[in-house]
């Protein structure tokens, strides 16, 4: 890099090289043992038939792949995942949104509003679910006495799937809006004085100024919630019964890896279902990061 | 125009006042259904909506069954021991990626920032594995295991340590410190607002593991809060004041601290989600 050498830059390059190592060592070493060998040998795995518990591990090549593309289940998990995805994510950024436009000021109760709407992030899922179960109740629930039909939210095998989408939103409206509110205190003033001053209506300023503004915020929401949304499990496992008649309408991609591989033991399947995962959520990130040149303005 | 402009505050505080109602009612009917009997919360003509008596039975009924103050360790337990790791790990990677240039630091970075970008379910078969391997299962060590390193915190102090300033390095090392001093007594100090950001978001998501507890410690008694009320929920299946109750007690303490330290919290899940 610098063409004159000296004995001290050296000496100080030798010195950053071994506390640099020294500092990050432990990371990369956990890194290594914890995520990255890991991901081998769940791939590894994915191509051997397991019975009990690492015990008795055959290889079967391509079977369970093979297998997985002929299981009617994964391929109405994987639909239920993105049918999930599909209503919890726009849905929670554009409730989100909204939200943070209209705190986005000083006003009265900002602080308590803020506090309630990210109130659910502090909630153990497993309550949240269980919780959400009781409103959902068909014979007892609070949603179905107020609305005043008995309504089968979630064991009617075509709406399950929604109504935990809606916990989904519940759950993580008030998270996307904070982020938001970060990203509109980016947002010069002047530029909405400018807009009021030309008479552009609050519509208008909310679609040519605020949306362009924070469309890189936007776009990190987006992305990390449909990788978060693939991934939903809390929900559809403390909701869904074993027995509840919409379970196969409604299971998810990440629910069937655990299903598999801890509970039927068949980790040789479970680690071909939850590889699939993994090129589902690349494909889908890919696909936002070459969409997002249309629309996300970087300044 | 005051008028206009007072009518849409109105209209505004109005939406918000429905959704906050919205947002609350799911944790004000947890707290009402828990003080009722069955009778009660199952009751359609009349449909009550106060406990006519405020009734502790449900408490006792799952107090009895569950031990909450061992669900209380275990899960604090799980908390500390992954918000430790993760301050003091990342901490030190953080400081080197952002401050240091020594050879292999990109192919290094790149490793953190592959695992970040990989969904985290496809490590749970092997690390358990390990932990089973190592006769860990049913122990506080198997709860901590994937959290003894945090790729998504090196980034994150990463980005705290690129922003401070280069000539407080500078005097640091003219005052004859090395690298390691100038790390611990003058750059980390620094970054305080960094390791509470990333202690809170560790302990929220710890608090709320599931999947993890369930797989690695189903013995009763060594189950975190999340993990032993989805093993409750299938022995009381209708008694929803016991289920509301449990609920409840697994709720209250993180809510009362997020309550306090609210500020600290938002901001913290917000630099660290918005620092990504």
């Amino acid at each position: 890099m610098k063409k004159e050498l000296n004995a001290k830059t050296t000496s100080r390059e030798k010195s950053e090289f071994i506390w640099g190592w020294l500092l990050i060592l432990p990371t990369i070493i956990g890194l290594l043992i914890l995520n990255i060998i890991p991901i081998f040998q769940t791939i590894y795995q994915s191509f051997f038939k397991t019975c009990d518990f690492g015990k008795g591990n055959i290889f079967v090549g391509f079977d369970n792949y093979s297998k997985m593309f002929q299981d009617q289940a994964v391929w109405q998990a994987l639909w239920n995942t993105i049918r999930y995805a599909i209503v919890e994510v726009p849905i929670s950024i554009i409730l989100a949104l909204i939200l943070a436009v209209f705190l986005n000021r000083k006003m009265r109760g900002k602080t308590i509003y803020r506090t309630i709407f990210f109130l659910p992030m502090v909630a153990a899922p497993a309550a949240i679910a269980m919780v959400w179960r009781w409103l959902y109740n068909s014979e007892f629930g609070l949603i179905n006495h107020i609305i005043g039909h008995k309504i089968n939210w979630i064991s009617n095998p075509d709406s399950a799937i929604y109504s935990i989408a809606v916990i989904g939103i519940w759950s993580i409206v008030g998270y996307n809006m904070v982020l938001f509110l970060a990203g509109l205190q980016e947002v010069p003033r002047d530029y909405y004085e400018a807009a009021s001053i030309d008479g552009a209506s609050g519509m208008h300023q909310f679609f040519n100024i605020t949306v362009p503004l924070i469309s890189p915020t936007i776009f990190f929401v987006a992305v990390t919630r449909v990788i978060g949304a693939f991934q939903v499990f809390d929900l559809i496992y403390m909701v869904m019964d074993k027995t509840n008649p919409a379970l196969q309408k409604t299971q998810s991609l990440v629910y069937l890896f655990y299903r598999y591989s801890f509970t039927e033991a068949n980790k040789g399947y479970g680690s071909a279902i939850i590889v699939l995962l993994l090129f589902v959520i690349l494909f889908i990130t890919i696909i936002q990061l070459i969409a997002q040149k249309k629309w996300v303005h970087y300044n | 125009m005051e008028i206009k402009r007072n009518a849409a505050k109105v209209v505004i505080h109005v939406i918000l006042i429905l959704f906050s109602i919205t947002m609350l009612v799911p944790f004000v009917w947890m707290i009402l259904t828990a003080f009722k009997s069955v009778t009660e919360a199952t009751s359609v003509d009349p449909f009550i909506i106060l406990p006519k008596v405020w009734r502790k039975e449900a408490f006792i009924s799952v107090s009895n069954n569950m031990n909450f103050l061992l669900l209380y360790k275990n899960t604090l337990l799980l908390i500390a021991g992954r918000v430790l790791a993760a301050i003091i790990t990342a901490t030190m990677a953080g400081y080197a990626f952002g401050r240091l240039n020594f050879k292999g630091k990109n192919f290094a970075f790149s490793l953190v920032l592959f695992q970040m970008m990989i969904p985290g379910q496809i490590f749970i078969i092997p690390q358990y594995l390990m932990v089973s391997k190592l006769g860990m299962l049913n122990t506080t060590f198997a709860l901590v295991f994937p959290g003894f390193v945090t790729a998504f915190g090196t980034f994150l102090l990463r980005q705290f340590y690129m922003g401070l300033p280069k000539d407080l390095e500078d005097a640091a090392r003219l005052d004859g410190c090395n690298i390691g001093q100038t790390f611990l007594f003058v750059m980390a100090p620094l970054t305080k607002s960094g390791m509470v950001a990333l202690g809170i978001f560790t302990a929220v998501f710890a608090y709320k593991d599931l999947m993890w507890p369930m797989i690695v410690n189903p013995d009763n008694n060594k189950a975190t809060l999340a993990s032993a009320l989805a093993k409750m929920q299938g022995q009381y299946v209708s008694k929803f004041p016991e289920l509301m109750a449990a609920s409840l007690i697994a709720c209250v303490p993180m809510i009362v601290i997020y309550l306090f330290f609210q500020k600290q919290f938002i901001e913290g899940i917000a630099t660290s989600g918005g620092k990504l």
